[in-house]
């Protein structure tokens, strides 16, 4: 055929809805997530988790098991194969997490004792119930506090400073004219992906294959050869659908459990994790306690900003929440210290969980920041728009842009935000009293190098073939329209392949870099096939295939201090007789460069909004001091939001124009979660005037806080 | 005697009767899953708190996690695989893809399977939590937004898919109007004094 990719005009795919490509197998059932691919000879492997909280396996009596019907295999530190954990992964010397069963030791409840296979999941599970595991108990130590003994600050990492300091907090202190000096809480909390974690894996022709959900399949494969010490080359993990992951699908013990069964076995086997082992297995967001103090001048300018937070971390690993981090791009001050300290306990490691740092850390500093507008008697965003930075409070860089107070603006006047009575305690509504409140958003907005192959095929139509992961963002259809528009032709004619690691190296889905990282390979693989389309000539029946890759671009892309910015608006109604609060409107602007199809990205904002609400109101995992582990390791025990607990929610966004950037895109998984607990704290203040500077705002809590119309009162820290 | 742990029994999804031998303690949802390859029906917990496992069972909804399979021998599954008329999707499915009721899909077979029962279940008249007057005679109540909130309400999702769910169920019980209005900006707030 003629050589021709131009239509008559540009198809304008990019910021028009598009329904999710996906979407007619979503909702047919058709299309298969990780566990669902049935294999021959296909056998299921249970794990089985520690019951006690530290100590050593004397024993795991595997003999019984292995006499009931059905069972294959029992693993365990004994027995199992010897993998290499000691090794740089993406993010660094991994979590031992990824290392079961190759010693004896027990460092928290819930950590990987054994896994039982058997030809059917019944008779594993029956099996695995039945393992009987011996310990040696030793005594632990769960309890989270910021006056730990063991706290210390850890080192500063590339991707996080742990401390940043400049000018004398304690002289600006007591030169202000206003102070606010409050100590704020959040609670362990947990991604909880609906799709449990699922791998199979087999080996096929010297190859390990690997079916997985994750955020991620180059990683997953990159990091599975390491640890089996493989070629790279011979290990291929694929995950087509993805049943939700916010943060805990990466490399967790399903996929190496599943590797080193088949490995043994020889034949496929798939290891899926139960609700409750996914409270101890898939990572978490640590608990939090921050302080926060702030000092301005009685006009509301800042002269001190402080923001102390302290995380866990498990006596294996080291994840620091980055809780700090919020202060460093929102607000600046003469006086400026932010740090992240952090307390080892016998738990579980943390991850990244949607929007880490920003989701607790902006609700002590945007909660802290309505108490001074409080106290300085001025608006909330007035004072907001009053210590905007000119540049990063801490880099001193340049924003690359910087749209927040358009988000404040837009969102007021759509909110209703002038005909606000500040004075809290005074709406009644019945027994309902109503209040409102706002809180700013941030999220950083990076780019890391991804690679992406475009192929022009011989019938007209392109094929994109790019490790990219479609969790639930609509990440597959949005590539497909900046393809689409790259290649300028409509997006019926472009094919997207995701989610194999043998397209190569490609961003995770993750940190809200995923999409806008991958959509810079594509444009640039695109630009690249174009190029070689413009010399004519047919095309091969192969197709003809541009690959790029954009490590080169990424690493030359200037210094800017960039994210995406928002603002959430909140209505709530307190019932101070029952202590219910409820969320009655929601509304959340956001400046996140182009949005490349407003359905889908309407969704996603909304969505992280909503867990922004959960987290304010619902979410809290309890773990027991006595034994360990946890309280209600399920989604009884653990509520998040449902259908009744959510209003009608509105997200829309403001133009965030960056001409100097290559791609445009701002990733907008995370920013919808930023400030919404603030919000939903600072309108609980505004109705009974209260302030809940613990997470969650528990009808506990409420009742045992009252109203004070006055506005006068805290609520107390009390579990 | 050796005990029997296993039976075969005849199961009607969708129509069409399946023969299988299943273990006793094969649960429904196992059964759909692993047994007759209908994965379309998910497990998110396995024990009955999320509803991704919803299926109609003689038109009910009902969680298949909490079904044994031997126990659902004789009566009718409907799956979310049985909805579809050929290429042609039910209303409820229809309104799902084109409003985005959805982004990961892992609790839409759940979520759609329980709107179906939502909306019959309110045509028949059944009240929910959120009904205002349960009296008989007051009829079929209103499908409003907190009326599908309430009722969908066994039905997690994370991804927080919710706004567009209840969207998606009224447009699909004809109901759409109600919900079209938002909320926004302030409105039927009574403000009382200082004095309050
Ligand atoms: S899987 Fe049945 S209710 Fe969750
Ligand atoms: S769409 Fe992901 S859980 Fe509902």
């Amino acid at each position: 055929m003629t050589v021709t990719t131009v239509t008559t005009a540009v198809t304008g795919a990019v910021g028009t809805a598009h329904t999710r490509l996906e979407g007619r197998d979503k909702v047919t059932g058709a299309a298969r997530y990780a566990g669902e691919i049935p294999y021959a000879e296909l056998a299921h492997g249970w794990l089985v988790v520690s019951t006690i909280a530290r100590g050593r396996i004397r024993s795991v009596e595997s003999a019984p098991v292995l006499d009931m019907p059905g069972v294959l295999a029992v693993l365990h530190h004994g027995n199992a194969p010897r993998v290499n954990g000691d090794y740089a992964g993406m993010l660094g010397r991994p979590d031992p997490i990824v290392a079961p069963f190759q010693h004896d030791r027990v460092p928290y409840a819930g950590w990987p004792v054994a896994l039982v296979v058997a030809e059917t999941s019944e008779q594993a599970r029956e099996a695995a119930e039945a393992l009987v595991v011996r310990y040696d108990e030793e005594p632990h130590d769960v309890a989270f506090s910021a006056g730990h003994p063991g706290t210390y600050t850890p080192e500063n990492s590339p991707h996080m400073q742990a401390e940043t300091e400049k000018g004398d907090l304690e002289a600006e202190l007591a030169a202000s004219a206003a102070v606010v000096d409050a100590e704020y809480t959040t609670p362990e909390e947990h991604h909880s992906p609906l799709e449990p974690h699922a791998a199979m894996a087999r080996w096929d022709n010297g190859r390990l294959e690997v079916v997985d959900s994750n955020q991620g399949s180059m990683w997953v494969a990159d990091e599975l050869a390491k640890l089996f010490s493989l070629d790279p080359a011979s290990v291929r993990v694929r995950s087509e659908h993805v049943g939700g992951a916010f943060g805990s699908k990466g490399v967790r013990p399903h996929q190496v459990c599943a590797v080193m069964a088949t490995t043994v076995l020889h034949r496929p086997v798939r290891v899926v994790l139960t609700r409750r082992q996914m409270f101890s297995l898939v990572g978490y967001r640590s608990p939090t306690a921050q302080r926060v103090r702030l000092g301005a001048d009685a006009d509301g300018r800042l002269r001190a900003f402080d923001h102390q937070a302290h995380c866990l971390t498990s006596t294996v690993h080291e994840f620091v929440e980055p809780s700090a981090g919020v202060g460093r791009v929102m607000y600046d001050a003469a006086a400026h210290h932010t740090v992240n300290r952090v307390v080892p306990l016998d738990v579980p490691t943390p991850t990244f969980m949607r929007a880490p740092g920003e989701a607790p850390g902006s609700f002590a500093v945007e909660s802290a920041l309505d108490e001074l507008a409080e106290k300085c008697g001025m608006d909330p965003i007035a004072l907001r728009t009053l210590n905007e930075p000119d540049a990063g409070p801490v880099s001193g860089l340049p924003f690359s842009s910087r749209n927040l107070l358009a988000c404040f603006q837009e969102g007021a006047r759509r909110f209703g935000w002038a005909d606000r009575d500040p004075r809290p305690g005074l709406h009644r509504e019945g027994r309902w009293l109503l209040g409102t409140g706002t809180a700013a958003a941030s999220f950083p907005s990076g780019a890391a190098p991804s690679t992406a192959a475009v192929t022009a095929e011989a019938d007209g139509t392109f094929t994109v073939r790019i490790t990219a992961a479609d969790v639930g963002t609509g990440a597959r259809t949005a590539l497909t329209q900046i393809a689409a528009d790259a290649l300028e032709v409509a997006p019926e004619r472009v094919r997207m392949r995701i989610a194999d690691s043998d397209f190569g190296p490609a961003m995770v889905a993750g940190g809200s870099m995923g999409t806008r990282s991958w959509a810079w390979a594509v444009m640039a693989a695109v630009s690249e096939l174009r190029e070689r389309l413009s010399l004519g000539g047919g095309i091969p029946p192969e197709g003809i295939t541009a690959r790029s890759n954009t490590a080169e671009a990424v690493g030359a892309l200037p210094s800017r201090e960039r994210h995406a910015f928002g603002a959430q608006f909140a209505e709530v109604a307190v019932d101070v007789t029952t202590g219910e609060v409820r969320v009655r409107r929601m509304l959340g602007i956001f400046a996140a460069g182009r949005i490349v199809n407003p359905l889908t990205a309407r969704s996603q904002l909304v969505g992280g909004m909503i867990w922004g609400l959960s987290m304010a109101l619902h979410e809290e995992a309890f773990r027991d001091k006595a034994s360990g582990g946890h309280v209600g390791a399920d989604f009884a025990g653990y509520h998040f939001a449902a259908n009744a607990d959510v209003p009608l929610i509105e997200a829309d966004w403001v133009d965030d124009p960056d001409d100097d950037d290559p791609v445009g895109i701002k990733g907008i998984g995370e920013i919808g979660i930023v400030g919404v607990a603030a919000a939903i704290a600072n309108a609980v203040w505004h109705a009974t005037g209260v302030r809940h500077r613990h997470l969650p705002i528990r009808p506990d809590r409420v009742l045992l806080a009252g109203a004070e119309p006055g506005g006068g009162r805290d609520a107390r820290s009390r579990r | 005697m050796a005990q029997s742990t296993s039976s075969v029994i005849t199961l009607n999804v969708n129509g069409e009767k399946r023969t299988l031998p299943v273990d006793h303690r094969t649960t429904l949802l196992d059964a759909l899953r692993e047994r007759l390859d209908l994965t379309g029906t998910k497990k998110g917990c396995d024990q009955g708190q999320c509803g991704a496992c919803t299926v109609l069972i003689d038109g009910r909804r009902a969680v298949s996690c909490l079904q044994l399979a031997v126990a659902a021998e004789g009566r009718e599954i409907t799956t979310i695989e049985g909805l579809a008329d050929g290429d042609q999707l039910h209303p409820v499915q229809q309104a799902f893809l084109d409003l985005d009721g959805f982004q990961c899909g892992y609790c839409t077979p759940g979520q759609i399977c329980s709107a179906l029962a939502v909306i019959e279940e309110h045509a028949a008249g059944w009240p929910s939590a959120a009904t205002t007057d349960v009296r008989p005679e007051a009829g079929v109540p209103p499908l409003t937004a907190d009326e599908i909130r309430e009722r969908m309400s066994g039905n997690l999702c994370r991804c927080g898919a919710y706004v567009s769910i209840v969207q998606a169920v009224a447009r699909a019980a004809g109901v759409e109007t109600a919900q079209a209005a938002p909320a926004l900006p302030q409105q039927g707030r009574t403000e009382e004094g200082t004095a309050a």
